[in-house]
């Protein structure tokens, strides 16, 4: 499996998320800076999290239209998995890799704590190695998180089983209490039409290694090293 | 920008009530009249002005400060640098400091803290280390005065603004409440950061004709007399100082950061040093002054915001996000490039000269023209008088007894202030951007891997105001005692510490004895610990219409774990696990938070810290954790061995059975004597681990097994951790959604 992580300016999570692509695959990582116009052959693409160009307008807005989102477009045209996590879900959103936007939190609070989640579809390069309706926990840390869409886009969302990763309470009850954000249908990850795209809030590779206290997010990297090998 | 030219013949005439007007007391202007020779004009009046202000010239504590203990064969740099520096072993260096903010985030709360986020994690980069994770100090007025609320959600609000953008993981920190802090709150930001032992970058100049570079933003007219602001009271018209208060981008920062790294990486700096505090001025003075150079700068060349803008004006903005650095001549270019690629301004403004002065250029005129050495040399130097704090009565436990149940006095004195969970201030920090994390807030000690090693740095932020106002003496070195045991607690070698004085007003003789003796305190820690000061901060004047706040000495404390696998928690980790309390247990209660919560009385003296058995215990405890015979371990402090137990409990979701507290007084729950720890180990082991605390010299008293969900066997019945999670967990969020205080 080899691997891109796409380095806007204000990225602070490329390192983090490249290093469980390189531990799962045993390949380098390829560090693509925002300016690129093109990338090396890879499988998966990772954008990170961070503060793209700073993000003091609309979260992932001016990344979107990045000269190098130009070609992560092009690859996932071509069914190249792409994960964006936190800042990547926002930019992909703002791309229209993914439907739906997100907005400020619904306490108007940054949040970082590890949430529960429930694993919606296993039918996913993404998300294989869990089973379905897992209950797993991962940490946030995001101020805009709060997933939106209209009734048309969540209805088909819904419909085609492109809910991902949805929010739950500590005993994996979906529910407002185990909302961390305000997100509609409790949201925490999406899938584009074909399942080859995923943008999720929650950050994989910070429950990656047994010293991050939980390694539930590690089923993510092993799932996309089964499914492209 | 319009082509506004100024001339120095159009600024107003310096006069004595100008320069008093500048801060400058009236023996201070005569030297300064005498050192240059003439008149001053009005931006050399400003440059002075800073370079000699309490913030900029530390000219109350430099004497006392003299006193700390700052070398082990670890240290490779103690104080006087941007940040200290430790050796942690292959070739790698840990790089600290803590710094106040603590006026500019009483009139602005958010913009204030996020620009002191700012300004420590710049210290730290100047050296050549990335910063691997932020702390703090905190302290507010009590929840009751109307202000606190509001900079409680503006400061958290800024630290984390600044610290989430940046990338960088704000790991650990403490906060306090107390009406010493209502016209002036304390926001101490610290930044660790790691770097390769020969790469380590100082801010000493060196070669004659060398260019001197501005990277960064560019200057504009905010934060002008910010380290004069700093150097004097506050006063009801504070809010009229609003203006002084900069304003920050973390994004730039970031950028700053990833730049200044990567031009670190090659050999073009000579020296490099960020301009904090009074800006261009402090760095260009102190760069060229610890080389004994002279520099000549041509301000039309720095990158400038505003149209307009004065000499005066630039040498004394305090604009965030910028650097001057000495290059290497001829390579320019080369890092030009670096900083085109990320889009930050790059500038060569001047050079270094050989004539040992420092000359202002602009719009064609000579603005400055001074000798550099009395900036600094002459700066004036203060024996201030000192009157010693009376000592405070020693209270019997038996003056102070249980009013209600153990059970339910521990409930209560869960949900206070000042032992209620800071998980609301927490939870809006990114705790574990970059991945190495191992033990984040709410420990007793953060734990950060030093990335692609085994290593780990334990890091901790700690004082206890109210002792060090009740004797300053035993304050002073309970703080450095109290960060020695947090650091030990995770299984870490304490290293060295940082420390952040803040106090009121040094002219009063009653605070620099505050000051004098607190120093003394923590200096015989320092020594009988080997636990050196590497850097610090001194702020002074915290005081508003008269009224100090707590002699405050936060100490930044950092360690080394060589295995981070090694590491335990605070929280009781397995069920049928032995809980053993390390160290001696007197019944300590003046100055306890429970003679303050039940009893009202915030009185007495406070516990002594005895410094042979602090080491004795420290020894044991971290030798016990690098033989993995502990499973847990916390250290005792504020609420004593009863909120102790509760917060090992409520850490590590498992109650606890305790035997021999039934009937215990509240000098032995609640009394807060130094030098404990308890822990936890397997059944299996108490014996072997008995026997090690009693060889080492240790007292050791088991209390119980851990297991069930409530803490049973205290007088009044089991106290159920769901209940005592509502009380603990609730009050801060219920107070900040603006719940009665």
């Amino acid at each position: 499996m080899k691997s891109a992580v796409i380095v806007f300016p204000g990225s602070n999570c490329e390192r983090d998320i490249a290093v469980a692509l390189e531990q799962v695959s045993g390949h380098k990582t390829f560090h693509a800076w925002h300016r690129d116009t093109d990338l090396p052959e890879v499988d998966v693409i990772a954008v990170p999290g961070g503060f793209s160009y700073g993000d003091y307008l609309r979260c992932g807005a001016m990344a979107a239209n990045s000269p190098v989102m130009r070609v992560v477009k092009e690859r996932a045209a071509k069914g190249v998995k792409v994960i964006g996590v936190c800042n990547g879900f926002q930019i992909l959103t703002e791309a229209g890799l993914l439907p739906g936007a997100l907005i400020r939190n619904q306490s108007l609070k940054y949040i970082c704590k590890t949430v529960d989640l429930k694993v919606e579809n296993t039918d996913s390069a993404f998300t294989r190695n869990y089973t379905l309706g897992q209950h797993i926990g991962i940490p946030v840390g995001h101020g805009e998180g709060n997933y939106v869409a209209d009734e048309e886009t969540l209805k088909r969302l819904e419909g085609e089983g492109r809910v991902a990763f949805r929010y739950t309470d500590a005993d994996g009850v979906v529910n407002a209490a185990g909302n961390p954000n305000g997100a509609t249908n409790n949201i925490a990850g999406i899938f584009n039409e074909t399942r080859t795209v995923l943008g999720m809030m929650p950050h994989p590779e910070r429950a990656f290694d047994p010293q991050h206290g939980n390694t539930d997010g590690r089923a993510l990297f092993t799932s996309l090293l089964e499914s492209l090998s | 920008m319009s082509k506004t030219t100024h001339s120095p013949d159009k600024e107003p005439v310096v006069t004595a009530q100008l320069a008093a007007e500048h801060g400058l007391k009236p023996d201070e202007y005569a030297s300064m009249l005498e050192s240059v020779g003439r008149t001053p004009t009005l931006t050399e009046l400003g440059i002075y002005s800073v370079m000699w202000s309490e913030h900029c010239s530390y000219k109350s504590s430099r004497v006392w400060l003299k006193q700390l203990p700052t070398t082990a064969p670890w240290v490779i740099c103690g104080p006087g640098e941007n940040a200290g520096v430790i050796d942690i072993g292959d070739g790698q260096a840990a790089i600290f400091k803590m710094e106040s903010h603590n006026h500019p985030s009483f009139i602005e709360p958010y913009q204030g803290a996020a620009t002191g986020v700012g300004g420590i994690l710049r210290d730290v980069f100047t050296m050549g280390a990335r910063p691997v994770a932020n702390l703090n100090a905190l302290r507010f007025g009590e929840p009751s005065n109307p202000k606190t609320r509001h900079l409680v959600a503006g400061v958290v609000a800024g630290i984390g603004g600044y610290g989430n953008c940046v990338g960088v993981p704000t790991v650990g920190g403490e906060t306090n409440f107390h009406k010493a802090y209502n016209g002036n709150c304390l926001v101490n930001a610290m930044t660790v950061g790691v770097a390769q032992t020969d790469k380590i970058f100082y801010s000493k100049a060196a070669g004659v004709g060398k260019p001197v570079v501005y990277v960064g933003s560019k200057t504009g007219r905010d934060g002008i007399h910010g380290a004069t602001m700093s150097s004097a009271e506050f006063t009801e018209d504070s809010e009229a100082k609003r203006p002084t208060v900069q304003v920050g981008d973390p994004f730039t920062e970031k950028l700053l950061i990833e730049a200044c790294l990567e031009l670190m990486a090659t050999d073009a700096i000579v020296a490099i040093q960020d301009m904090g505090a009074a800006g261009l001025t402090s760095s260009s003075v102190e760069m060229a002054g610890k080389g004994g150079l002279g520099i000549d700068l041509d301000l039309d060349a720095v990158p400038q915001r505003e149209a307009g803008m004065t000499p005066y004006e630039i040498m004394l903005s305090e604009s965030q996000e910028r650097m001057l650095m000495i290059l290497e001549p001829g390579r320019e270019e080369e890092a030009k490039r670096i900083f085109d690629k990320w889009e930050l301004d790059f500038a060569v403004i001047g050079k270094l000269t050989d004539n040992g002065r420092m000359v202002i250029r602009m719009h064609g005129a000579t603005w400055c023209d001074v000798e550099l050495a009395p900036l600094f040399d002459k700066a004036p130097l203060y024996h201030r008088p000192t009157e010693p704090t009376p000592p405070q009565a020693e209270i019997a436990a038996s003056e102070a007894p249980l009013k209600a149940s153990a059970r339910d006095t521990l409930l209560a004195l869960m949900g206070t202030p000042d032992l209620a969970s800071r998980r609301w201030i927490w939870e809006q920090y990114d705790s574990q951007v970059g991945a190495d994390t191992v033990i984040g807030p709410g420990g007793d000690a953060a734990l950060v891997r030093v990335h692609g090693t085994p290593k780990a740095l334990a890091m901790t932020t700690d004082c206890t105001p109210r002792y060090c106002h009740a004797d300053p003496v035993r304050g002073g070195a309970q703080a450095v005692a109290e960060a020695y045991r947090n650091l030990i607690t995770v299984g870490a070698l304490p290293l060295a510490i940082t420390d952040n004085m803040n106090f009121g007003n040094p002219e009063k003789p009653r605070i620099m004895g505050q000051f004098a003796g607190c120093i003394e305190g923590m200096a015989d820690a320092c020594r009988v610990l080997d636990f050196p000061v590497v850097s610090g901060n001194v702020s002074l004047y915290n005081e508003t219409n008269g009224e100090g706040i707590l002699p405050t000495p936060a100490i930044g404390g950092v360690g080394l774990l060589k295995d981070s696998t090694l590491a335990i928690g605070s929280g009781f980790k397995n069920a049928g696990d032995v809980v053993l309390l390390f160290g001696d247990t007197k019944g300590h209660v003046g100055q306890s938070l429970y003679l303050r919560e039940v009893h009202g009385r915030e009185e007495g003296a406070p516990p002594p810290v005895d410094l042979a058995a602090e080491r004795r215990a420290g020894d044991l405890v971290r030798g016990l954790i690098e033989g993995r015979r502990l499973t847990a371990c916390h250290d005792l402090a504020d609420g004593g061995l009863a909120v102790g137990l509760a917060e090992m409990a409520l850490r590590g979701k498992h109650g606890v059975a305790l035997t021999g507290l039934d009937g215990a007084d509240a000098g032995l729950l609640f009394g807060e004597d130094q030098g404990r720890y308890l822990v936890t180990v397997a059944a299996a082991d108490v014996a072997a681990v008995t026997d090690a605390a009693t060889a080492a010299g240790v007292p050791v008293t088991p209390l119980g097994t851990v297991g069930g969900d409530a803490l049973t066997g205290l007088g009044g019945g089991a106290l159920a951790l769901a209940d005592l999670r509502t009380v603990h967990e609730g009050w801060l969020p219920g107070y900040m959604a603006g719940d009665a205080a």
